[in-house]
């Protein structure tokens, strides 16, 4: 009943960035960046390697401090909250890393299952069958009790993403989801990420510099600039390549040909 | 020994291409002519001293003339590089034209790259810190600032964790039981067998060295009240925690600065789940609740040790060394030792959890964390040993 408002973005703001800076030590890696996450969109911060899309995205979910700027999240300002709210506002996004970083002394199935435990208070039948759910949801049924090793590196970043669904979160972060993955299950990734958003109704909001992907699934995009430290362009991907005005907005999303 | 390596060496000398270089200077124009085959495997003539000889006459401009030469890869490169660095420095012009197209397109690829510019290089205190340079007395400054930033982070990191305490005290905190078990296990059951050998090895030293002193004045007996009070008070609980430290607090360092290298210690933040009470609570109450009962079994061990000694050595009936070990400690001597065993066990689990969470993100980063942890856990063991001595001195027990 509601997958006709979900597929389509809202227009409200769901997650708000305004006058952000970050960076580490002393050094300013981006600055003055402004941007709206609309509710239920799928958002891609791109960019360079190393143009500072990670440090971005680790101020986002509260790994890393940054030097000024608001983040909100529902207009609650995520930094400039007290230790228990910041808490709960954790637990509303859900990340998946680069790597899976999947906790390696736990199955694959107490992986998803750990979020569950620590935060709800079912019982332990209703969990192990809520872990089996998400880890069926990619693709992943069977494999429940393999460790984390024992598995290949895009099985680990399906159960890091697994993972990441295990709470019901409003918002899923990834972090270059397909890097390092064949075209066939990059493109595999893609569709399930545009499944799971149409089927929750999670905002998705993607660190990556893949084309395709970038086109394929994302509804509004940032890109960041290394040399000037701050975003270049934001808005839908496609629109961006085709009039943009800026020559290096259009020669990054044209792979160097301006 | 070296004859098969000689030969081996002689032989691959034998069968290496040869390279070479002639120079012509013609109205301060140098011709090179590189001949033979420029490889990583060839044999080279000294060759970048003519340029140098070269460079003394009036010298305006570098050519080459590949004709002869016969093979390249980047070792070619390299020379040509460095020919035209020095050309650049001389302010001499380098014409490339006649290089092969390959050689070409490789030096416009690496002079393409963008140097790094001095944006990227960040300069703080650790860089100082990290450096080797200065003399004897800037050593000693940056050993001393390590010490005291090493004592201010064990001693926030001791705060957070008691903290973290606090809120487990409370029912805030949580951690999963079946995880203090198995660390409970790790540390305590599993540490048995070197905690018994180091402790009768050190109750058979204590007791060898006292009887040479002790038979001299004929009081062999108190041999039993020495490994006693020694072992008691002070011997088991410091053997214990340096044992536990290279045992465990390494482990602890390992076990977390893995977690952290490989972001899962990031990936429980997100999961608004603390590191604090998940990971090194459980590490912390497993050790202190141990570290007790390790050092009472090392007491128990040290105490045979140190018996062996007395009934085969020494002729002391097993009932007399008993009656004399017994008479010779009471409660109190038990006591200070142990409290000695929970404050380390406070010290190893700190330290190892501290330098797990510190860890950077690569394989040697792990190395130096578990290297750290065993480290300042020793050194922390030392500088509490002395400070409970005087306490205990200062309140007569």
């Amino acid at each position: 009943m509601m997958s006709e408002a979900i597929s389509k973005p809202a227009d409200q703001a769901h997650i708000s960035v305004r006058g952000l800076s970050v960076g580490y030590g002393d050094r300013v890696v981006q600055s003055n960046l402004d941007f709206d996450i609309r509710r239920g969109s799928v958002f891609v911060i791109m960019g360079a390697s190393g143009c500072g899309k990670s440090t971005v995205l680790r101020a986002l979910i509260g790994l890393l401090e940054p030097f000024a700027g608001r983040v909100a999240y529902s207009d609650e300002d995520f930094w400039a909250a007290d230790a228990a709210q910041r808490e709960h506002l954790t637990r509303g996004f859900g990340v998946m890393y680069q790597g899976g970083a999947l906790w390696s002394s736990m199955t694959v199935a107490e992986n998803v299952a750990l979020p569950l435990e620590e935060h709800t208070n079912l019982d332990a039948a209703t969990i192990r069958q809520l872990a089996a759910l998400k880890l069926a949801l990619v693709g992943l049924k069977g494999f429940e009790d393999f460790y984390p090793a024992q598995i290949s590196g895009g099985m680990n970043k399906r159960v890091g993403v697994a993972r990441a669904l295990a709470l019901d979160p409003q918002v899923l972060y990834f972090e270059e989801p397909s890097a390092g993955l064949d075209p066939i299950s990059s493109r595999r990734l893609d569709d399930m990420l545009l499944a799971l958003r149409d089927g929750l109704g999670c905002t998705m909001v993607l660190v990556t510099h893949e084309l395709d992907s970038i086109f394929t699934i994302a509804d509004d995009a940032i890109l960041l600039d290394a040399r000037s430290g701050t975003a270049i362009a934001r808005g839908n991907p496609r629109d961006l390549r085709d009039h943009s005005e800026d020559e290096r907005v259009r020669r990054f999303l044209r792979r160097g040909t301006a | 020994m070296s004859g098969p390596t000689d030969e081996s060496a002689r032989r691959a000398r034998a069968s290496a291409p040869l390279a070479g270089l002639e120079t012509d200077l013609v109205d301060g124009r140098l011709i090179v002519r590189p001949t033979g085959s420029w490889t990583l495997h060839a044999i080279f003539p000294p060759h970048l001293a003519v340029l140098d000889a070269a460079r003394e006459s009036a010298l305006n401009q570098v050519a080459f003339d590949c004709g002869a030469l016969q093979a390249w890869d980047c070792r070619f490169v390299v020379f040509v590089r460095e020919l035209a660095q020095r050309c650049e420095r001389g302010r001499i012009e380098l014409d490339r034209a006649a290089l092969p197209p390959g050689v070409v397109r490789l030096l416009a690829l690496a002079d393409a790259a963008p140097e790094r510019t001095d944006d990227d290089a960040s300069s703080s205190v650790d860089d100082c810190l990290a450096s080797r340079e200065g003399g004897f007395l800037n050593e000693i400054g940056r050993q001393v600032v390590a010490f005291m930033r090493s004592a201010g982070e064990l001693i926030e990191f001791t705060g957070a964790a008691s903290v973290a305490l606090v809120r487990l005290l409370r029912g805030k905190a949580r951690f999963r039981h079946r995880d203090l078990l198995r660390i409970m296990q790790d540390v305590g059951a599993a540490a048995l067998p070197i905690v018994s050998l180091t402790s009768i090895l050190l109750g058979l030293i204590l007791a060898y060295i006292g009887s040479l002193q002790l038979t001299r004045f004929g009081a062999q007996e108190y041999v039993a009240d020495l490994v006693a009070i020694a072992m008691s008070r002070e011997m088991a609980a410091m053997m214990t925690g340096i044992i536990l430290a290279g045992r465990t607090g390494a482990a602890f360092a390992a076990q977390l600065g893995t977690m952290t290298a490989n972001e899962e210690i990031d990936a429980l933040r997100t999961a608004a789940i603390a590191p604090m009470e998940f990971l090194v609570l459980p590490r912390i109450i497993a050790l202190v609740l141990m570290m007790p009962l390790l050092t009472l079994y090392a007491n128990l061990m040290g105490i045979i040790g140190g018996a062996l000694v007395g009934l085969s050595l020494l002729d002391i009936e097993p009932l007399q060394y008993l009656a004399q070990t017994r008479k010779s400690v009471d409660l109190v001597d038990f006591a200070t030792g142990l409290i000695q065993a929970c404050a380390y066990g406070i010290i190893v689990a700190v330290s190892g959890c501290l330098r797990g969470m510190q860890c950077g993100r690569s394989a040697a980063a792990v190395g130096d964390a578990a290297t750290s942890a065993v480290v300042t856990g020793i050194v922390f063991i030392v500088v509490c040993l002395a400070t409970l001595t005087v306490v205990y001195q200062v309140i007569g027990i």
